[in-house]
């Protein structure tokens, strides 16, 4: 078993970039007090951050897709994490069989 | 914190992302099978989601390899895909009032999308403990590197993940996540503007800054409604 030096070089820069990126942020709030308002829009990150992560999947990737998305978002409401998230991935792979 | 309330918070963190891990293991053993194809050996796939553990970073790594490796580029793209870590950091930090500086550091080392999101939901509903971080992260990281170890030596054996849809168990979870994050019309706004600009940005762009600029415009729509009154049409 072997390292490469380009691939592991590629590895730590790669690393350096996830630890800059992980702890700035926090330092950030340290650093500089924050005010009410900017204290209430960090509040909005989370979801603007999951929204935007699945935004390709749910509107531009496909029908089988898409509906998946909403059938997940429905079973949301209504059910736990678990099963809400595998109704979603039952009725993708269901959808794709039926070759949507 | 007593003995066994420290246990009960780390089964309960560990209760909480075996989802997720559920989840990530079969995305973490295709990324160790892309990683082989590839040309990476083992130790190197290893090396890579220990130190990295990012799975976008690590996927988009995979997209752009070239022989020899690019450190600029590949570096460079990671920044990008994890410039969302910068804004989840910030927000996470405040939800960390119980860790000592020196919990703060690993705890903020070991962020992922995923034990962010449960820790971030967690800390709304109750307090969050560096006992819970720990039963959320430990599993989760350990987890990570595993799944795409057991890629890298047996990741031939395997097909095509998507035709069992568990390529879409990640954007599941997130959606579930999601939709315990709503609370009301203000919440409609970010959603509406942060999927709109990523939808833009991921369609005229290529590479991963669709997260990145989807999540400014969700946090500059925040301000949308604290404008004014006299304002608000």
């Amino acid at each position: 078993m072997s390292i490469d030096p380009t691939t592991f070089a590629a590895i730590l820069a790669m690393m350096t970039a996830t630890v800059f990126t992980r702890l700035s942020g926090a330092f950030l709030v340290r650093r500089f007090t924050l005010g009410e308002k900017a204290e209430k829009a960090l509040g909005v990150v989370p979801p603007a951050v999951l929204m935007a992560v699945v935004a390709p999947t749910a509107f531009a990737t496909g029908i089988a897709e898409t509906v998946a998305c909403a059938v997940t978002a429905l079973a949301a409401l209504r059910l736990p994490l678990l099963p809400a998230a595998g109704a979603g991935v039952a009725t993708v792979a269901v959808l794709r069989v039926m070759g949507l | 914190m007593t003995q066994s309330s420290f246990r009960s918070e780390v089964l309960d963190g560990v209760r909480a992302i075996l989802p997720l891990l559920l989840a990530a293991a079969p995305i973490g053993f295709v990324f160790g099978a892309v990683a082989g194809g590839n040309g990476l050996s083992p130790l190197e796939t290893f090396l890579m989601s220990a130190l990295v553990f990012a799975g976008g970073s690590q996927f988009i790594a995979m997209d752009l390899w070239t022989h020899p490796a690019s450190w600029a580029a590949l570096g460079f793209a990671a920044l990008l895909v994890n410039l969302r870590h910068i804004l989840m950091g910030a927000s996470l930090e405040r939800s960390l009032q119980l860790f000592r500086p020196l919990q703060k550091l690993p705890a903020l080392l070991v962020m992922a999308d995923e034990n962010w999101a449960i820790a971030e939901a967690r800390a709304r509903r109750t307090v969050l403990t560096p006992a819970f971080y720990l039963g959320l992260s430990l599993p989760f990281y350990l987890g990570w590197i595993a799944a795409s170890l057991a890629g890298a030596l047996l990741g031939a054996l395997i097909g095509d993940v998507a035709v069992y849809g568990l390529d879409f168990a990640f954007p599941a979870v997130f959606i579930v996540l999601l939709m315990g994050f709503w609370k009301g019309r203000e919440t409609g706004l970010v959603l509406a503007a942060s999927a709109i600009a990523a939808l833009t940005v991921h369609k005229l762009v290529p590479g991963a800054w669709y997260i990145a600029a989807g999540a400014l415009a969700g946090l500059a729509a925040a301000f949308i409604p604290l404008a004014p009154k006299e304002q608000v049409a």
